[in-house]
């Protein structure tokens, strides 16, 4: 999801985001009775996409696409709620799917517009956080797991027990520091479902993590695998993608999706209200879904792909590498988080406050 | 004073700018968030003002305090050891050569011209297990080895069998040397402004009446530099005690200051209304830290007007 990120992007972004309103602005009025200018505002996580997609499109259908990137799904939520700045496609993951659209902040998409779409893979194309894929369409998908460093782990940490309820690594651990994810998965951990939502079970997830702080060294805000790989920490709670992305620099690190399974996440594409290009969101939407252009930006960003078109153009290091497309066991014991209200959301803030206060 | 009766025109033309700017950026923001610590959530987006008090309430909960007080205590430190090394530093500059006095400051400026989130970087690369500081140490360790082994001394691992680095990131001593690190220059620069208005010859009356360099500096230098180590406490103080970057990066699992919850509201927890309330609390604190300032400064004036 979020990636090898040194910095915020938070001046530029704000910068790009002005001249974003600007632009929109300016637009605005002739919307209603002329095309659109040539250009698209795409707002995305970093090295998440591919390296030429946004050129290779310009050349394409002479649409320009300015690329702003977000470090988190709050971000972005935080940034579009008081209004589009001036986006085009953005990048929500399928919780915040849910919650852009309980607020009226994503459009309908017109699937005539976007042809693509029979490239996906059907098993995508009716999920629970978008029925019928009325506002959003898949773009990567992926687990969380356990990256690890071989040499200073004892065989495969293949259960949560290793982050959450053992001290044999004290020290060498590194957790996400997404208050909803580490919870949830403490709840996993302790045989309830991933999105228990009674609050002394909550408040019981939140004391094994109180109990374990001892031995986690830091809850990583998103810079696990540099972690790992740097040698800070020899497990870490991380996507799948980050954690291939250093597994690619160092053979010593290593992905496993715990046996009690992990959580399973879906990035999507779509248009937020207000979006000033619509129709040029749509184009770049449907070039996105190409088989040729997704097959590169699969192969650039090691993600797994939901475009049953692109996968079968890509070889078999990425269709058969267990840390991309884990086996369907593990797909079976994992689940995907789901958004549960404002209420929920304040209550995983106060656990997580406690849990850093303890 | 020139009385600015005398000349309206000019007192408006140069007022209204600045008083503009405040006004649009500063206080109309800030009574928005203001009045928002006195709303509830209304759905996802919307925010209703009813006028309750439940944002405080729930601010005031034992566990918010806490994490009130640590940043408190870390601010704190912070300002302490900030005072500490940097008085030494001010004096130094003070009497140093007028030809070297303006490279100094500007080395002790230099800091700013790259942008905070770099520099904390930075210091995740000086910090970290394999990091500068840690290399170092290694590095001296190897040059002690060597000097052992001459010594004919080699065989009995008197350094230990081999290096150990230290764990100097994501720990609050890390927060507390980030945030030292960072707020420097705001104790060092009001003491060099103090320290260099002061008049030498006191010093030198109090060695010559025979008290010692030590005696000469508690009773007479620091006095004097007061005004200077308050403002600088202040200037390091308020902003230490708001970081929340610092704490995000270089802190472990026990580092979380008030402004990563305050962060957090308005992020993942979306919840605007409390969020607005805890900042307030912080500039309340703020404020409190303020009047002590200037209650110090008026008991100092009546001391020095008797």
């Amino acid at each position: 999801m979020a990636h090898c990120k040194p910095f915020r992007p938070s001046r530029r972004s704000f910068l790009a985001g002005t001249g974003a309103v600007a632009a929109g602005l300016t637009f605005l009025p002739k919307a209603g009775f002329s095309a659109e200018e040539k250009v698209v505002n795409f707002y995305n996580w970093d090295t998440y996409i591919g390296e030429t997609t946004l050129d290779d499109f310009k050349g394409a259908s002479g649409i320009e696409v300015n690329m702003d990137l977000f470090a988190d799904n709050a971000e972005l939520f935080a940034k579009l709620k008081e209004g589009n700045p001036g986006y085009d496609v953005i990048v929500p993951s399928n919780d915040y799917v849910e919650r852009m659209v309980a607020a009226n902040m994503l459009m309908k998409l017109d699937h005539s517009k976007i042809p693509n779409i029979a490239n996906i893979d059907l098993a995508f194309m009716n999920p629970n956080h978008d029925p019928g894929r009325v506002y959003s369409l898949p773009y990567m998908w992926g687990t969380i797991g356990i990256g690890y460093r071989k040499s200073r782990v004892d065989g495969v940490p293949d259960s949560w027990k290793w982050l959450y309820e053992s001290d044999q690594y004290a020290g060498k651990i590194a957790l996400l520091g997404t208050p909803s994810t580490v919870i949830q998965i403490a709840c996993k951990y302790l045989g309830y479902p991933l999105n228990e939502s009674d609050p002394a079970k909550l408040e019981k997830a939140a004391d094994l993590i109180i109990k374990q702080k001892p031995s986690i060294k830091v809850f990583a805000d998103d810079n696990g695998q540099d972690l790992l790989l740097s040698g800070e920490v020899d497990l870490t709670m991380e996507w799948n993608g980050d954690i291939l992305q250093v597994m690619a620099e160092d053979d010593d690190i290593s992905y496993v999706v715990p046996k009690e399974g992990g959580l399973l996440w879906e990035d999507t594409l779509a248009i937020p209200t207000g979006a000033p290009h619509p129709e040029n969101a749509h184009a770049f939407m449907n070039y996105v879904l190409d088989a040729e252009a997704g097959a590169a930006i699969a192969d650039f960003i090691q993600y797994a792909t939901p475009n049953a078109a692109a996968k079968a153009l890509m070889d078999k290091s990425y269709t058969e590498n267990p840390a991309i497309f884990p086996p369907d066991e593990t797909v079976k014991n994992s689940e995907v988080a789901i958004y549960q209200g404002p209420e929920y959301s304040q209550l995983i803030d106060r656990l997580w406050t406690k849990i850093n206060a303890a | 004073m020139e009385d600015w009766r005398r000349t309206p025109l000019v007192f408006w033309v140069t007022s209204l700018p600045p008083t503009l700017w405040l006004v649009v950026f500063f206080l109309i923001p800030l009574a928005l968030v203001w009045v928002m610590s006195f709303g509830e959530l209304d759905g996802l987006i919307d925010i209703k003002i009813t006028g309750t008090l439940a944002n405080y309430a729930r601010a005031l909960d034992p566990l918010y305090l806490e994490v009130f007080g640590k940043s408190l205590v870390f601010a704190g430190f912070t300002t302490v050891i900030s005072l500490l090394v940097g008085f030494p530093v001010a004096l130094a500059i003070v009497f140093a050569s007028p030809r070297w006095r303006p490279i100094l400051l500007l080395l002790v400026i230099l800091p700013f011209w790259t942008n905070l989130l770099i520099r904390t970087y930075a210091l995740i690369a000086v910090l970290r297990v394999r990091g500068f500081a840690n290399f170092s140490l290694e590095w001296l360790w190897d040059q002690g080895n060597t000097v052992l082994a001459l010594m004919g001394l080699g065989s009995y691992q008197l350094l230990g069998d081999r290096f150990e680095p230290l764990e100097l990131l994501y720990n609050n001593t890390a927060v507390v040397i980030g945030l030292v690190y960072v707020h420097m220059p705001f104790m060092i620069l009001p003491l060099y402004a103090a320290l260099e208005r002061l008049d030498r010859s006191l010093i030198e009356a109090a060695l010559d009446l025979g008290a010692s360099q030590f005696r000469a500096f508690l009773t007479v230098v620091v006095p004097l530099a007061l005004p200077g180590i308050i403002s600088g406490g202040i200037l390091v103080f308020i902003p230490a005690l708001g970081s929340f970057l610092t704490p995000d990066l270089l802190g472990g699992t026990d580092s979380q200051m008030i402004a990563n919850v305050i962060e957090r509201q308005f992020k993942g927890a979306n919840d605007w209304p409390f969020g607005a309330a805890l900042s307030f609390l912080l500039m309340y604190l703020t404020f409190a830290a303020l009047t002590v300032r200037a209650l110090v400064n008026r008991r100092a004036e009546r001391r020095g007007g008797a």
